[in-house]
């Protein structure tokens, strides 16, 4: 059964529609992950599901029980909010025993709930401080504590991360991870933030304009994107989108890159990705998606795809990243951006012949947006 | 502010002197009315109509100070304004707490639990703020009488709590917009109702406008005048009426000395007490808001 299920959610304030037609639903012990650009609603839909918003139109189902005109208690869900939201006069003891006590837990077990926590949380040593003498990691982990103390039916996260800094947010997003793997609660975390949305979830929902663009796994959503949003979304750097055009190629079809000092590039299109819209664009403009792992260097033999296509290109900047580099590279309209492995020896201003991954090359419409194959 | 680090120039010291004496003067002037007041209250009257006002008591004595507590006539009466000052504690207090509760819950409702028309409502409120007192005695008046509190004690409480709340409202409304709303959501996910997340979470940090609202309050209404003699019989009179009434008789020699200590000691010491004990807080709670954004 769907531990929490939204049915054509809308939320309008006054006259601006935020929420437009939103439908989720997830299973017990998922780890939903909502993302998209900030003000698309993403915290809108979150206080929807808590109740701390009434939904303009709509269903909200937990465990099967609709829920849509019951009170933030009467829901039995616990929340992180971005800015912690401690009591202020409270210790943190105090804050995590709070939401008991308001459920008339008896005092033992409010004890030994605090007890857990900390020891959970390995904050043991902060119990009896107020939140104004913690830093913002401990903030952030007793924030988390005061929503673990209940065992609610779902778990709302709304960007808890994002108040943290860099080394801290990667520590705590391993932590938030390993969090769930052990106790397999039912997740909906709010990011903005694409990493976290990869390294976190179940299941991602990716919203822009108060719509649900695409759920699906993260392997769905980064390898399989439904339109040019959701693919320059996910991914950093983001997805490159070339200008090309379609054309008939022998029994397929090849996309021919228009260069304005050399030959066109083009580049053969995989025939088993054959999609039945394609005959349509013939002839067409079209945008052709490639990551920049879709490229390396000619002499590294890609796994599956043995052959891939050769390409040339003159590189204008090198970045080192570290682990990998990262090129670009002037190829017809735009520049694209490559990432080849960090022993590649290649300056500025040098040619280099490239390999592309066509197999995993995605189309897009030039004018909708949307996924053609 | 003490540490600013500034070269030790002549013509900065000169400055410096120039606006300590600037400084000085104007506090001098500002106690003087004060001092005088009070050098008057424990003369004899012999050295007040024969000395200036500025000469220092020769033979200081509290008779004139007991006189008006115990003895001076105000109007027909001859009891001195003590039982007046106890009169005007018992319409303050209850006044003050009344106002500043009721201020304190409709702050919270209009910036926590906001409802269709929540900024009309406030907007009406403030507009209490600037209604002048004179305006509303007449209806005010009637409204007691149908009230059955006409000359009351209990119906002056009335009228102080009315007019109170439009400015404890503001006070509480500007001090909880700055408190973020996630704390109330919070609580609402924890289970807390509208009463609870106001004694848990709200009023533990309300200390700095509790303190604004009760020395706002309670120097407004400890120093009305108006309402007090518009709206309150002989024994329901504040002191400050009975003030009125101590300085107006006007049997026999008028007695400085007995006015000025009526006056200035019994019907300022309180306000006066309130503000020295409490006026750190005061002034920090008017800036809490914007330190705390
Ligand atoms: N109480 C409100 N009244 C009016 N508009 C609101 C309110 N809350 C949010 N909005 C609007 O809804 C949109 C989505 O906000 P939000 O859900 O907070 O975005 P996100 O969390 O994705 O950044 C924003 O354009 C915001 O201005
Ligand atoms: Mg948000």
């Amino acid at each position: 059964m769907a531990a929490l299920e939204i049915h054509n959610v809308r939320k309008e304030f006054g006259n601006e529609r935020v929420l437009k037609d939103v439908s989720i639903s997830i299973d017990s012990g998922e780890f939903l992950i909502l993302v998209g650009p900030s003000g698309c609603g993403k915290s809108t839909l979150m206080n929807a599901i808590a109740g701390l918003e009434p939904v303009t139109s709509g269903n909200i189902y937990i465990d099967g029980e609709d829920v849509t005109w019951r009170t933030p208690a009467e829901r039995d869900i616990a929340m992180v909010f971005q800015s912690y939201a401690l009591y202020p006069s409270m210790t943190v003891r105090q804050n995590i025993s709070f939401g008991l006590e308001m459920r008339k837990v008896p005092k033992a077990e409010r004890v030994a709930a605090v007890e857990r926590v900390a020891d959970l949380l390995q904050i043991f040593p902060l119990l009896e401080r107020k939140p104004a003498q913690l830093s913002g990691g401990q903030r952030q982990r007793v924030a988390m504590g005061r929503a673990l103390a209940r065992e609610p039916k779902v778990y709302l996260f709304d960007e808890p991360l994002s108040n943290l800094d860099a080394k801290l947010r990667v520590d705590m997003r391993t932590e938030i991870k390993k969090l769930h793997q052990r106790l397999g609660t039912t997740i909906v975390y709010v990011t903005h933030d694409q990493v976290e949305a990869m390294t976190l979830a179940d299941c991602i929902a990716v919203m822009r304009d108060g719509h649900i663009l695409q759920l699906g796994s993260p392997d769905e959503v980064y390898n399989n994107p439904v339109d040019m949003f959701v693919a320059g979304f996910m991914g950093s750097p983001s997805m490159n989108f070339i200008r090309a055009t379609l054309e008939a190629a022998g029994d397929g079809y090849a996309l021919r890159i228009a260069t304005p000092d050399e030959d066109n590039v083009l580049l053969p299109w995989p025939s088993e990705r054959n999609a039945a819209g394609l005959v349509e664009q013939l002839n067409k403009p079209i945008i052709l998606g490639l990551r920049p792992e879709h490229f390396s260097e000619e002499d590294v033999r890609l796994s599956e795809q043995a052959e891939g296509t050769l390409m040339e290109a003159k590189v204008s900047v090198v970045e080192p990243t570290g682990a990998d580099i990262l090129l670009r590279l002037p190829l017809g309209e735009q520049e694209i951006t490559a990432r080849v492995g960090p022993k590649c020896a290649i300056a500025p201003g040098e040619r280099l012949s490239l390999r592309v991954d066509m197999a995993r090359a995605v189309l897009f419409d030039a004018e909708t947006e949307k996924r053609l194959a | 502010m003490a540490n600013v680090i500034r070269r030790q120039t002549p013509a900065a010291r000169l400055l410096r002197a120039v606006l300590y004496s600037v400084l000085i003067i104007a506090g001098l002037f500002y106690i003087l009315p004060l001092v005088v007041m009070l050098m008057t209250s424990i003369k004899p009257l012999s050295e007040i109509s024969a000395g200036t006002l500025l000469s220092l008591p020769q033979n200081p004595t509290l008779e004139p100070w007991t006189k008006a507590w115990g003895e001076a006539c105000t109007g027909m009466r001859c009891e001195g304004v003590g039982g007046y000052f106890w009169n005007s504690f018992a319409i303050v207090i209850p006044a003050v707490l009344i106002s500043t509760t009721v201020g304190a819950l409709n702050g919270y409702a209009l910036t926590k639990w906001r409802f269709k028309g929540s900024e009309l409502v406030f907007a009406l409120m403030l507009f209490g703020c600037f209604i002048p007192f004179q305006v509303v005695l007449l209806p005010m008046a009637q409204t007691l009488g149908w009230l059955g509190l006409s000359s009351s004690r209990a119906g002056l409480i009335l009228v102080h709590v009315v007019f109170g709340i439009a400015f404890t409202t503001l006070f509480f409304r500007n001090f909880y917009v700055g408190i973020p709303n996630e704390l109330v959501s919070a609580a609402k996910l924890d289970g807390a109702g509208f009463f609870r997340i106001f004694w848990r979470i709200l009023l533990p940090v309300s200390a700095p406008i509790i303190v604004v609202s009760v020395i706002w309050q309670f120097t407004q209404i400890w120093n009305d005048f108006l309402f007090g003699v518009a709206f309150s019989a002989h024994n329901t009179q504040p002191v400050t009426v009975a003030l009125n009434n101590l300085v107006n008789t006007s049997t026999g020699v008028r007695e400085y000395n007995v006015d000025m200590a009526a006056a200035m000691m019994i019907a300022a010491l309180p306000t006066l007490l309130v503000y020295v004990l409490a006026g750190k807080y005061f002034v920090r709670g008017l800036t809490a808001g914007s330190v705390k954004g």
